[in-house]
């Protein structure tokens, strides 16, 4: 093995750690947004149906949070993979 | 139906179809090869992918299914709506970079990257086909039921016609007319939604909430509360969640797509548009479904039949007159369609990729080949999409789609993430979890109220206390702990050698893709 496809092989190793550190959590943060939803709907109905206002309950306004939360962790992810992580991938292969 | 009424519905109707079969013909004619047929020569952009992915997951379900639950019952129906938009960052986080600079047509391609090609393959096609089977059924199902509605036509008549129209889209145009048929599909379906929102809005002051203060004025407070209704256990609104969440980031025909486009850059722009469209839709049908109920009122509803699929198309005809009610019928129509030639496309793509080129040819057949064997598995998948249609006549839409997705869930998804994912998982350890997860859904399902209430007719009581007995209606929150657990036990229990190296290989096609510079002409999938 030479000494540049040793780098590369470090580069390669650092960056596929930095996809899975960003991927893990936001993939983490979409689950315990969802699943503190779920939560609340199977087990703390009562909470959910809590009456803010006329016409607008805890839930109405929580529910369309998670699709919008939902859509937020996709921009911030492609924002991080279509330009810094692409950078970095980039200029990994180059200093190889 | 009135028959002015369905004139108008036709003409909409026909004016579709005959854009869609233009769009066929001259797809048709660029369509020569494998790499057109299953993912149209990789020259889609992302945002006609986006628009495509989301005309490919909109299903008639969404519209007219989540419309009709949030009509009779209020806020529960929403519980659909998110689970259906959830599974879509964990695609982008977790499946899209693998998928796509791994695989070639397939989500099997992936899982049989590193290990056995013929026994992964085959058993991805069980799973695969399962689900296209299931979810092909609550499509036809939806589709008859409703041209029956409409125009009169009878139920096996409307499931032929569909069949029909998706045969010629896939057969003559592949994946760039099926995209195509999506695209228009989706930007139907999103007009149409956006201005019956809007047609209902203006009515409440363009403030939603006068909406939902209007309902719970005249249906009591509890439309706006969740309810036990439409999920009813505890444990089972949460294995719907998961069986939601994780089916979609699962789903054959959705994966497909990421083949489509040039690059992994806009494999990841084309999901991300699609979560916007996506999600924006659904926020549409919350409103839709409570303009229905104010307007309409669940018990119109109820008695123009179809169990609460009319409420979008009787709403449309309340707010906009029956033109508006033809146009509406018309795209709930394309968007069947356009669902069941997504779906009839991924199900030719694991006939013939996986099982024909990659099993029984052993990746030796030739292009003319596989396009001849792509064609004649349309039409095997086409005639066995109409006699199912017709057979299950009378089933609920938006649970038995829901049923599709926990078989997603605990066939596809474990053996994916660990493909991607997990040093030492094995053949043995990828075919035993794909079999567990797809027998292991549908007993369960067997074994609970979905089939021995709803469609057995047997009383609760009465089977409550046989030993079999499974109570809950959604299976994932059983059936993926129980894939994953057999994949680690079987792949633990039948190491290979030299893991390491052929991991390390896969992680490194996960970041460089098929282009990698280091190793050019080692991949399988050429650039462009």
């Amino acid at each position: 093995m030479t000494v540049s496809s040793k780098a590369l092989e470090r580069g390669m190793i650092a960056l596929a750690r930095s996809r899975l550190t960003v991927a893990a959590s936001l993939s983490f943060a979409m689950i315990a947004i969802y699943f503190g939803f779920m939560g609340l709907f199977a087990f703390a109905k009562p909470v959910l149906g809590t009456m803010l206002a006329p016409g607008l309950s805890l839930c109405i306004v929580l529910g369309p949070l998670v699709i919008i939360s939902s859509f937020l962790l996709c921009l911030i992810y492609v924002y991080w993979a279509n330009t810094i992580f692409d950078r970095n991938v980039k200029s990994t292969l180059e200093q190889a | 139906m009135q028959s002015q009424t369905s004139n108008i519905s036709i003409a909409f109707f026909f004016a579709f179809m005959a854009l869609t079969l233009a769009i066929t013909y001259w797809a048709a004619k660029r369509t020569k090869t494998t790499e057109t047929f299953f993912a149209a020569g990789g020259e889609i952009t992302a945002w006609q992918n986006g628009w495509a992915l989301a005309g490919d997951f909109l299903s008639a379900a969404a519209l007219l299914g989540i419309a009709g639950i949030v009509t009779s019952n209020g806020f529960d129906g929403m519980v659909y709506s998110i689970g259906w938009l959830v599974g879509w960052p964990i695609i982008l986080f977790l499946i899209v970079e693998p998928l796509r600079n791994v695989g070639k047509f397939t989500f099997a391609d992936v899982v049989a990257y590193r290990l056995s090609q013929k026994p992964v393959r085959s058993a991805a096609a069980i799973g695969t086909l399962a689900v296209i089977s299931f979810y092909l059924i609550a499509q036809m199902v939806a589709t008859g039921a409703l041209i029956k509605l409409l125009f009169g036509i009878p139920y096996s008549w409307s499931v032929i016609i569909v069949g029909t129209a998706m045969l010629i889209y896939v057969l003559f145009g592949g994946m760039l007319a099926t995209t195509w048929v999506q695209v228009v599909k989706a930007a139907l379906l999103m007009a149409g939604g956006a201005f019956l929102c809007i047609l209902v809005l203006v009515q409440f002051q363009m403030n939603p909430v006068r909406l939902f203060a209007a309902a719970a004025e005249r249906y009591g407070a509890n439309v706006l509360q969740p309810g036990s209704r439409v999920v009813s256990g505890q444990w089972d609104a949460i294995s719907l969640g998961l069986g939601l969440m994780f089916g979609t980031a699962a789903m054959p025909h959705i994966l497909m797509r990421v083949y489509t486009v040039k690059d992994v850059k806009a494999a990841r722009l084309s999901i991300l548009y699609a979560t916007g469209l996506i999600g924006a839709f659904h926020l549409m049908v919350f409103v839709i479904g409570f303009g229905a109920m104010v307007i309409v009122g669940p018990q119109a509803v109820l008695k123009a039949g179809g169990g609460g699929n009319m409420a979008a198309p009787l709403l449309a005809q309340a707010v906009g007159g029956n033109a508006f009610f033809g146009f509406i019928c018309a795209v709930a129509f394309a968007t069947m369609l356009a669902v069941v030639a997504g779906l009839t496309l991924s199900g030719v793509a694991t006939l013939c990729h996986d099982l024909w080129t990659n099993v029984i040819r052993a990746g030796k057949a030739t292009e003319s080949e596989q396009l001849k064997v792509a064609r004649v598995a349309t039409i095997i998948i086409a005639v066995v999409a109409v006699v199912l249609g017709i057979l299950f006549e009378g089933q609920n839409v938006a649970f038995m789609a829901g049923l599709a997705f926990s078989v997603a869930c605990a066939a596809n998804f474990p053996s994916l993430v660990l493909a991607i994912s997990w040093k030492r998982f094995t053949t043995q350890g990828a075919v035993a979890s794909i079999l567990v997860g797809t027998v292991g859904s549908i007993v369960l399902i067997c074994l609970s109220p979905t089939i021995q209430v709803d469609v057995l007719g047997k009383s609760l009581a009465d089977i409550a206390e046989a030993w079999w007995f499974v109570p809950l209606k959604n299976p994932a929150i059983v059936a993926m702990p129980l894939s994953f657990a057999v994949a680690i036990a079987v792949s633990v229990a039948t190491p290979v050698m030299d893991a390491d190296r052929t991991f390390r290989e896969m992680q490194r096609r996960i970041l460089m893709g098929p282009s990698d510079p280091a190793r050019a002409g080692a991949g399988s999938r050429e650039e462009g």
